[in-house]
């Protein structure tokens, strides 16, 4: 018994899930989990668009040829999102790190735009 | 759909996005009779069920577990899958904002019912970018054969 991959068809208007995500702001940067279940780094993909970020992935979870599912919570084998990046956000040095289904990015932000304590010089 | 402002702080743009989430499973959800052990919308982890010839496949949707701390147990024709997602956003602070929190932490259960021609002596779990593979083979008396006529 051969073993096929999901299908993978293209196009943005393809039926796709908004992957649940946490998101936390530090003074150097943001942090962004998403859950992608089934993603693997082949089947990632990040695109920076302006200030926009796109993250699309498929679920590669390889099936039995002659499987005929019986009950799906989840329908579509596909995850989408898109983020404005706000401007002080470097989206030139993204980090990326997918393991067990979970996306890790991290956006740091723009040096100029990291919080600088002025000294105060006494005149 | 138009993007979504990472500084905008929760608050009402991720309830209406729970909310078209919870009105996306339920309208996607299969018309026939659901089991009494089925859970409400949105249970961590999805599941979902297929069939072949020679076995039932469970796929549960857990990513940023721990396998060796999720217990798998087949008895008298339930499974049932629990374990823990251990939180992994850390606490907000003057110095940290969390903006989203979606994702699902903490202790979780799922249950479903397979069928009585389940072969309990050769199930296999295995797990792999965040999905838990479940194969129950049936019995090999409870496989369809093809009997060939003389």
């Amino acid at each position: 018994m051969s073993d096929k991959q999901l299908a993978t068809v293209a196009g943005s208007d393809t039926p796709a899930i908004q992957p649940r995500i946490d998101v936390f702001e530090d003074a150097t940067g943001i942090t962004l989990l998403a859950d992608v279940p089934g993603a693997n780094p082949e089947s990632l993909e990040l695109k920076v668009e302006g200030n926009n970020l796109t993250l699309e992935a498929t679920v590669a979870t390889t099936l039995p040829n002659d499987l005929e599912s019986i009950y799906a919570e989840v329908r579509v084998p596909r995850y989408r999102h898109t983020f404005e990046l706000s401007r002080e956000l470097d989206a030139e040095h993204i980090d990326a790190v997918l393991k067990d289904g979970v996306l890790k990015l991290r956006i740091p932000k723009l040096a100029h735009a990291q919080p600088k304590r002025i000294a105060i010089q006494l005149g | 759909m138009y993007g979504t402002s990472m500084n905008f702080p929760g608050g009402i743009v991720g309830e209406l996005e729970r909310v078209s989430r919870e009105l996306e499973a339920l309208f996607g959800q299969p018309g026939s009779a659901q089991g009494i052990r089925a859970s409400a919308t949105g249970a961590f982890p999805p599941i979902n069920i297929g069939t072949t010839p020679s076995s039932t496949e469970v796929f549960v949707f857990a990513p940023g577990v721990d396998p060796a701390k999720v217990d798998v147990v087949l008895d008298k024709g339930v499974l049932t899958i629990s374990g823990e997602r251990v939180d992994d956003v850390p606490v907000e602070t003057e110095k940290l904002s969390v903006f989203r929190r979606q994702r699902f932490h903490g202790k979780f259960r799922r249950a479903i019912t397979v069928p009585e021609d389940v072969d309990a002596e050769q199930v296999k779990a295995t797990y792999r970018d965040g999905v838990l593979t479940i194969s129950l083979k049936r019995t090999a008396a409870a496989q369809p054969k093809r009997i060939s006529i003389v």
